[in-house]
């Protein structure tokens, strides 16, 4: 593949191009190092850099740009009456000529216009690869060979790598933003096309969820339906479960391990519970449908309740479990930062050490706990391979723990699972169910972040 | 944690055997003994930090402990209502006694004790609560008042004897960390004489003030020596001469000399101590 | 113990009614200790639960039912044709050779309903496994050989004593079969022993063949892919941040920025992968390159937020001293703070990838969920991860498959126990106190 053996062009050519200009610096200075600037190193790296750095970015444009360029030179030379169906069909078209080029099957019997395309898209891709391989080792030439004629004594190179190694650290810091806008972007882009097929009215306050599709495209948004609220109250019931369990339990274990237990036991129980913090969401997943869901169902089936196979309660219990070290780590963390001086003063007024933390610690600790709480909450919200798992699929509008409910984010796995048609309202309903879920998680993040720092702010 | 187990029950007049601890004197007091150690040593984790200590400590006189940092004052200061306990690998021998009471008696109930016992650190520590509150807390949490008024009076009779309420009555509803170094350090001894303890220590209570909170701290303690009485450790020797009757020279974990405090500052008998208050060390 | 202490006459503090209220006090103390105890007891006990349950469900797919066979390699059924050339011999059903071995074990089962019972209690993998045989040593054809052929799932569960025997009713194997595998037990032709096939397969149909040298090269690939991309990147900002970066609006929200993203579900980012690298870029669907790109991102802000911490950590001291011998700012930094701050980093980095390998629901997101039964090649075949592997298993009815997705599981919690232990190795080696 042309772009590996460019890239390992490349870096021979950078590992070249440090030696060369090491050398030559060291060669202009007649060998007394003294006389140069810079310490020849400098000069070595500089030309690595502008050998590299060049043919990097141009690989990286045309990765991003050849594949719409080819589409569009193929697009135009389809016969007539092949590409003339519409913005989905040209689609189609583009995906069936990318698979006969690649080998795959196509959705279709091979139509012999489509061979011809599929094998001009082939010419033009291997195209591309080759002149992206020439043009690139040219420039990385170049960058070379003009890098090294400025190396002279009096060069500041040491300058001009920090400069180039600075604006590099900038590049990578602000990659960050760059997510958070892809991750905007991208979510919104693609629920304004959901929400141009479905009101937005409907999506956030309709009951009825089911986002079959009709088979036949001309009829695309009358027969499912995008009621989301049902989605929304499973979310709300499985994390107000795991809360439930996560939040009593995590809390007393905080407790118990800052202000009651010896050291001995706290050394040993903290390193256990983050143990619980490191096991993969997939394995909580399948304890809960192994373990959990059959012991409910017993359970509920001994009591006479009827509790089905794939509960609220279950998803919700095991969520909760995942979620205890969070909260105790957490709040074991701004426990400790109450300083203890206050404890004593609690102490040396006669207090037990239950009437300390009670009316003490907790409430000088509670912004900080309240931060914990929401982040957890957050982290309930947006879990997928819990529910995925136990909590099923059916969109029950319930607040019954024992029935089987789903959430936003199984919607989202199981509605972008297999096959894709990206201009049917059923896949898009998962980017605006995204959306909701980032913007849900993001308030709750803002407030629990703003509600630490102040904490911090105050005992630091 | 380990403390003396033993409750041996002694007799109160039991004399006191002077030459049985060579280097400690044992004062000559007048009044009635409110606390008494004897052989009173500490050790954190094998180390030992404090030498068989053997002081008495008067009702109703501020008795004061003076030493250079490091020698111990702070340690015996917080034997005497337990304050150790808490801490890992201290281990406290001897006895200790509380109107002849062994407080270090596994039938007493520390609660109780520090109730009785009560304890003001060197840096002024109110809970972040309003200011009201942290006077009210002690009694809430021992059950004193049976009403809102009569808790409003024991809020307002400690703020009164802390000579603070002058400056608060007006905002008993603000936090107490909002108020000055002075101010809270003066809260913080109001919440300590709300408890009614008998006994107040005071653990370097000035260390962290201004000279004028810190005069107003030390006119309190004058005041409150008619009700409780007070153990001071200090740094400053001119505050132990101001405040005190008796004052205990500590040095490296022994007791150098207890005597009464003009005694201690114009003729001490151990050159240690003379040392230590011309300041040639310390 | 409050009743025993020793009467102290006088104070509020000694009388009858605060005795009352100590009793209470102290029974309130010691029930939030023993709340606490409770909580810290339950969490435990539901750790204890999941390793026990997992550990029980899982330790059998280890080990492997085998039935010995004498398979006659006719000539007939392999190369009618008689050019041993190698495409017809690799496309010759070699599964029929196996059957027949036990047709002639077995000659009085004529019936085709009840052939076709027989027939299963051969898994297909010997078929592939004679296959095998034949292609290496074509001149095999003709005679007999002996072959030590996994037992179909159905059958491995009754060895491991899975299925019930009691009742024929709702169960998977037939009376008929387990007559069959008894009397081959009694012949001593099965045996049970370690599987090495779990350990160098892929995904399979057939739940005997499926093993997870497939999901476990995917899940390498994927993470050198996320090593690569998100160490050099958080390690960068992380030094920008903390060493360079003025205290501006830009930083402030670059750094509001990152630890929101820190909390951001991992879900988003399936579906950023999904929207820009494979829409967008028209990069390959179910690839560990962009299966690795997701979970870089995902564990960027994990990595910068240790980064930024262990550089911290590093005292002023240091770089005033370095600065003050003339170093710029970037030698500073390259000189002293960063390898100073490395084991920290390094830690932080670790732990990051610890997730990023447990790390499903973003995957799917991007097609890792595809059925492969190839181990990739490279980082732009299509593969899978052992944790989505483990998620594919577990939907499975088999009970075959159950057991694979337990023993996957713990294989999964090796590497991570692994990787967590290095973490704590590098920092209980390199700590330091300043």
């Amino acid at each position: 593949m042309p772009a590996t053996v460019l890239a390992a062009v490349l870096l021979l050519l950078s590992v070249y191009g440090y030696f060369t200009g090491r050398r030559r610096a060291v060669a202009l200075a007649g060998g007394e190092p003294r006389r140069l600037h810079s310490v020849p190193g400098y000069h070595g790296v500089f030309v690595a850099l502008w050998c590299a750095l060049p043919a990097l970015v141009l690989m990286v444009l045309w990765l991003a740009v050849a594949p719409w360029l080819i589409d569009g030179l193929v697009l135009r030379t389809l016969p007539e009456g092949l590409a003339d169906g519409g913005e989905a069909q040209v689609r189609l078209l583009m995906t069936d000529i990318r698979n006969l080029a690649s080998g795959d099957i196509a959705s279709r019997r091979p139509d012999p216009k489509l061979l011809d395309a599929a094998a001009h898209y082939s010419n033009l891709q291997g195209l591309s690869r080759w002149a992206l391989f020439a043009v690139g080792t040219a420039l990385a030439a170049l960058g070379l060979a003009g890098a090294r004629t400025r190396v002279t004594p009096r060069f500041r190179a040491r300058n001009r790598v920090e400069a180039i190694v600075g604006g590099l650290l900038v590049l990578c810091s602000t990659l960050a933003i760059v997510t958070t806008f892809g991750i905007v972007l991208s979510l919104l882009f693609e629920s304004l096309r959901f929400f141009a097929k479905v009101p937005f009215s409907e999506f956030l306050f309709g009951l009825k969820w089911s986002p079959q599709m009709a088979l036949r495209a001309d009829q695309v948004g009358s027969s499912g339906s995008f009621g989301a609220v049902p989605l929304f109250a499973g979310t709300v019931l499985v994390s107000l479960i795991a809360m439930a369990v996560a939040v009593p339990v995590g809390l007393l274990s905080a407790i118990y391990l800052s202000d009651y237990a010896p050291r001995r036991i706290r050394a040993a129980v903290k390193p256990a519970l983050e143990v619980l913090a490191g096991i993969p969401t997939v394995v909580y997943g399948f304890f809960a449908i192994l373990t959990v869901a059959p012991v409910f169902r017993d359970i509920g089936a001994f009591l006479g309740l009827n509790v089905s196979a794939n509960s609220a309660l279950a998803a919700g219990v095991v969520m909760g479990i995942m979620i205890v070290p969070f909260i105790s780590s957490l709040s074991d963390d701004v426990i400790n930062a109450v300083p203890q001086s206050l404890r004593d003063g609690s102490a040396a007024l006669g207090a037990t050490t239950a009437e300390t933390v009670r009316q003490v610690v907790l409430p000088a600790a509670l912004p900080g706990i309240v931060g914990a709480v929401l982040l957890a909450a957050s982290r309930a919200i947006g879990e997928t391979m819990i529910v995925v798992m136990a909590a099923g699929l059916a969109a029950n509008l319930t607040a019954n723990p024992f029935e089987a409910v789903t959430t936003v984010t199984v919607q989202i796995a199981t509605l972008l699972v297999g096959d894709q048609e990206f201009d049917s309202a059923k896949t898009l309903s998962a980017f605006a169910l995204g959306l909701v879920l980032f913007a849900a998680t993001l308030c709750l993040n803002v407030i629990a972040l703003r509600v630490v720092q102040r904490y911090r702010e105050r005992y630091d | 944690m380990t403390v003396n187990l033993a409750y041996m029950p002694k007799p109160e007049t039991a004399p006191i055997d002077a030459t049985a601890e060579p280097g400690a004197t044992t004062a000559k007091t007048t009044g009635a003994n409110k606390m008494e150690t004897r052989d009173v040593a500490v050790s954190y984790g094998g180390k030992p930090a404090l030498h068989r200590i053997s002081l008495d400590i008067v009702a109703n006189q501020v008795l004061a402990l003076i030493g250079p940092s490091g020698c111990g004052k702070s340690t015996f200061l917080r034997c005497l209502n337990r304050m150790n306990d808490p801490i890992e690998g201290c281990r406290v021998t001897g006895d200790i006694t509380l109107d002849g009471q062994d407080i270090y008696d596994r039938r007493l109930d520390v609660v109780q004790l520090r109730a009785r016992v009560g304890m003001v650190f060197q840096n002024p520590n109110p809970f972040p609560k309003s200011i009201y509150d942290n006077v009210a807390y002690g009694p809430r949490i021992h059950g004193f008042a049976s009403g809102k008024d009569e808790l409003d009076a024991i809020v307002r009779k400690s703020l009164e004897d802390a000579g603070l309420w002058k400056e608060v009555k007006d905002r008993l509803g603000e936090p107490g960390t909002g108020l000055s170094g002075g101010q809270q350090q003066r809260l913080c001894i109001a919440r300590a004489i709300a408890v009614n303890p008998e006994v107040i220590l005071m653990d370097e209570p000035c260390s962290a003030l201004d000279p004028i909170a810190t005069a107003h701290i030390e006119e309190l303690i004058d005041e409150l020596r008619a009700d409780y009485t007070i153990v001071i450790v200090t740094h400053n020797m001119q505050q132990a001469a101001r405040v005190s009757q008796m004052t205990a020279f500590f040095h490296l974990g022994d007791l150098v000399e207890h005597d009464r405090t003009e005694v201690i500052f114009t003729n001490p008998t151990d050159e240690r101590t003379q040392g230590y208050i011309t300041g040639r060390y310390g | 113990m409050t009743d025993l202490a020793p009467s102290m006459g006088g104070s509020v503090h000694r009388t009858a009614r605060a005795e009352v209220r100590l009793r209470r006090r102290y029974a309130a103390e010691r029930r939030l200790k023993w709340y606490g105890i409770a909580a810290v007891v339950i969490a435990l006990a539901m750790l204890l639960a999941l390793l026990g349950s997992i550990g029980a469900k899982g330790y059998g797919a280890f080990l492997q039912t085998y039935v010995e066979l004498e398979v006659l390699l006719d000539a007939e059924v392999i190369d009618p044709a008689g050019t041993r050339a190698r495409q017809a011999l690799s496309a010759a059903d070699y599964q029929v050779l196996a059957s027949r071995a036990l047709y002639v074990r077995f000659p009085d089962v004529t019936q085709r309903r009840a052939r076709r019972e027989l027939r299963a209690i051969v898994s297909p993998g010997a078929g592939f496994a004679l296959r095998r045989m034949v292609l290496d040593d074509p001149t095999l054809i003709g005679g007999t050989v002996t072959l030590s052929a996994p037992v179909g799932d159905d059958i491995d569960q009754l060895a491991k004593g899975a299925i019930d025997r009691s009742a024929e009713q709702g169960r998977r194997v037939s009376d008929q079969q387990i007559g069959w595998f008894d009397a081959l037990t009694a012949a001593g032709l099965i045996e049970t022993r370690f599987n090495a096939g779990f350990f160098a397969t892929a995904d399979s149909r057939q739940p005997e063949l499926a093993g997870i040298w497939g999901a476990t090269v995917g899940s390498l690939y994927t993470l050198v892919v996320t090593a690569l991309l998100a160490f050099p990147i958080g390690v960068a900002a992380a030094i920008y941040l903390e060493e360079f970066a003025a205290k501006t609006r830009l930083t402030d929200v670059i750094e509001v920025n990152i630890n929101n993203l820190a909390a951001v579900p991992s879900i988003i980012f399936g579906l950023l992968g999904l929207m820009v690298f494979i829409q967008f870029f028209g990069l390959p669907r179910s690839a560990p390159l962009v299966g690795g790109m997701v979970l870089a991102l995902m564990t960027l802000p994990t990595i910068i937020i240790a980064g930024r911490a262990a550089l911290k950590a590093v005292p002023p001291s240091i770089r005033e001293a370095a600065l003050g011998m003339g170093a710029s700012p970037l030698q500073v930094v390259t000189h002293h703070v960063l390898p100073l701050a490395m084991p920290g980093i390094l830690t932080g980095a670790i732990i990051g990838m610890a997730r990023a390998l447990g790390e499903t629901a973003p995957l799917l997101m991007i097609g890792m969920v595809a059925f492969v039964t190839a181990v990739p090649d490279g980082i732009t075949d299509p593969g899978t991860v052992l944790p989505v592997q483990i998620y594919l298993w577990s939907d499975s009815p088999e009970r075959g498959f159950i057991a694979k997705a337990s023993a996957a599981t713990l294989v999964l919690l090796a590497f991570l126990i692994l990787m967590n232990g290095l973490a704590v190795w590098l920092r209980k080696k390199f700590e330091r106190r300043w």
